[in-house]
């Protein structure tokens, strides 16, 4: 399956050049979704989308005129916010980085297509602060908008008004999770908040508030300039679209392609990243850190939402991280482990106190410290942590309980080959040095 | 309109590195071009507290790359937040420092992919190299090495930033090439982000 071009078709993924401002951007068709989209009604324009079958494309996978439909609309008089997720952090994940460094006005457009859709007046573009570059770039091409009335008020003389800006973060891995990225943008700690209220009713500063990822905006101008026939039709397997693959780790040629949804994750890995760089595929990570781990025997999988779902995974963000043979899974758990420790928000205490321990006990175990009882700690601990708040946590489970279920025997191998005289890991008593 | 972060480099509160509380506390008041700036940008948002994080993103440059004890009181002052809520945001974000740091911040990923590129191995070198443990400065003030999780630019792996510039595909032969020497421990030109 060739590579599609459609939010790639202003630049090469491979090969970027200088980033598309808006003289190119409009000499290729940019800005002519939004056009179409405002001859409609907002109702028209939430069908359009709903119809196209665009998921959310941030890792969740939530149907986007699903999620946009709990706006409330015409008895609504009050100040809704549109909220651009660029918080990219997800270990695995590098797509929003090319996406706004490349093609800035693609994502202006899409959230311009919301905005009108939802009759939102307000916008941020909520940037991690290593992204400063990227977010210059898009401080400019909002710039070039608000010049040529593409951005602010009356746009095109439709009446609609729009108000645009970057916000650059201060970190932190949670502030991806929607509620906790609207606390971070109010100046507060990026603790999740508790749902309901969801963001649709009650978001930022307590309005109704839409928060959508980089690439899920940057489909809706395609899908409103094309067409909602031509966009179901680029999926291969039922879901509709392209979606920005990428893969890393033990790989010749690691990198982004865009590609249909329902490409085979061996197509991706074998045509597109070259093969193994060295020992055969022991196991992938197939979209994003918190997604399971799933085995070479699984690699005929189409990469769609529904089908990884079904092989016990999910499709996440689409960043597939591959293992081979020469990989110890238990050091490798360990280090997913400590990322989990060291990004938890520290709200709820299953989290905050659990994955702590979890990643010394996995530690231990890799470091030949390890005893029988570890095991039954990071069984019990595994579904201990799922009584949190917010998806963290769940993540979390999502690589430990897939390696500890599929690679057990190297557990096991370990603990056999460490010494009968240690002790179990420390549970620790505070924040663990990670 | 209004400043950009290179006047308020410009303005910066001293030229050297401020090396503890109490030097802060000695320096003159905020200049009042500077404490207008901030506040007006508060004024934007429905809520003043939503420019809370910009007005410490900026009070931090104006310091030298840290928050002393004085800039907590004064974006409290500014954005009419609570100290203590100041002090739960400076000390939640990763990229507030309520510590002294050298004049660049390097950070290393060690997320999984610059993992099985071999972060661990460039992190020790780095180590050696400019003297230092993780989650310190070298004496010179030049450099704090810190983790830090995915950089988004795993297909690149392992990277590292140093300052603003990113470094992809870092091997202990190409730090050796970047950080010259540990007491002159001087970046020759990065690449540039991109």
């Amino acid at each position: 399956m060739a590579e599609v071009k459609v939010l790639t078709k202003n630049f090469d993924l491979q090969n970027p050049g200088d980033p598309v401002f808006i003289d190119r951007y409009q000499s290729n068709g940019g800005y002519d979704g939004f056009r179409k989209a405002i001859k409609m009604t907002p109702a028209e324009a939430q069908q359009f989308v709903k119809d196209s079958g665009l998921r959310g494309r941030g890792g969740a996978g939530f149907p986007t005129g699903m999620k946009w439909s709990f706006v409330p609309m015409d008895d609504f008089k009050g100040q809704k916010y549109l909220v651009c997720n660029c918080d990219e952090m997800e270990p695995g994940t590098f797509k929003d980085r090319a996406l706004i460094q490349n093609d800035p006005h693609q994502l202006i457009e899409g959230m311009l297509i919301a905005a009108y859709a939802m009759q939102m007046t307000k916008g941020f573009i909520f940037v991690r602060l290593e992204y400063r570059y990227g977010s210059s770039i898009l401080d400019k091409a909002i710039a070039e908008a608000e010049a040529k009335n593409l951005l602010g008020k009356n746009i095109l003389g439709s009446g609609f008004d729009f108000h645009l800006e970057t916000h650059l973060s201060a970190g932190r891995y949670i502030c991806g999770e929607e509620t906790a990225l609207l606390n971070a943008l109010e100046g507060k700690r990026a603790n999740p908040r508790s749902k309901p209220p969801f963001p649709q009713i009650r978001g930022f500063l307590g309005q109704p508030t839409i928060v959508n990822n980089v690439e899920t905006f940057s489909n809706l101008p395609h899908i409103f300039a094309n067409g909602i026939d031509w966009y179901k039709g680029l999926g291969l397997t039922g879901n509709a679209g392209t979606k920005i693959m990428g893969a890393s780790g033990r790989l010749k040629n690691p990198g982004l392609w865009e590609l249909p949804l329902g490409t085979t994750i061996r197509e991706i890995m074998e045509d597109y990243a070259g093969g193994p760089s060295g020992a055969p595929w022991k196991c992938i990570i197939p979209g994003g850190l918190s997604t399971p781990l799933m085995l070479p025997d699984q690699f005929d999988c189409p990469m769609d939402y529904d089908t990884v779902a079904k092989e016990g995974s999910r499709m996440g963000t689409a960043g597939i991280i591959a293992f081979d043979e020469s990989d110890c899974m238990v050091a490798a758990t360990a280090n997913i482990m400590k990322f989990y420790a060291r990004e938890s928000c520290g709200f709820c205490t299953p989290c905050r106190e659990g994955i702590p321990w979890i990643y010394e006990t996995v530690k231990a175990i890799s470091e030949g410290r390890g005893i029988e009882s570890d095991m039954t700690v990071l069984d019990e601990m595994s579904k201990h942590i799922l009584h949190t708040f917010c998806a963290f946590a769940p993540g979390a489970q999502g690589p430990l309980l897939s390696a500890i279920t599929k690679f057990r025997h190297e557990f096991d191998a370990k603990i056999q080959a460490s010494g009968s005289h240690n002790s179990p890991a420390a549970q620790p008593t505070e924040m663990a040095e990670v | 309109m209004g400043l950009n972060d290179s006047h308020i480099l410009a303005l910066r509160a001293s030229k050297n590195l401020i090396k503890s509380n109490a030097e802060a506390d000695s320096l003159p008041a905020v200049p009042a071009e500077l404490y207008e700036h901030l506040a007006d940008h508060c004024t934007h948002y429905a809520n003043r507290r939503v420019g809370l994080i910009w007005v410490m993103q900026r009070l931090q440059a104006y310091y030298g790359g840290w928050l002393p004890n004085r800039a907590i009181g004064e974006a409290s002052e500014i954005v009419g937040v609570a100290k203590p809520e100041v002090e739960g945001v400076a000390t939640f974000f990763n990229w507030f420092f309520r510590e002294p740091v050298g004049r660049k911040v390097i950070v290393v990923c060690d997320s999984i992919s610059c993992y099985l590129g071999g972060c661990d191995k460039n992190l020790e070198h780095l180590e050696s190299r400019l003297g230092i443990q993780l989650g310190e400065t070298t004496p010179d003030g030049e450099y704090t090495l810190l983790p830090v999780v995915c950089l988004g630019n795993c297909d690149k792996a392992p990277c590292m930033m140093v300052g603003d510039d990113l470094h992809s595909n870092i091997t202990p032969e190409e730090l050796d090439k970047l950080f010259v020497s540990n007491s002159k421990a001087v970046l020759k030109s990065g690449e540039a982000v991109k």
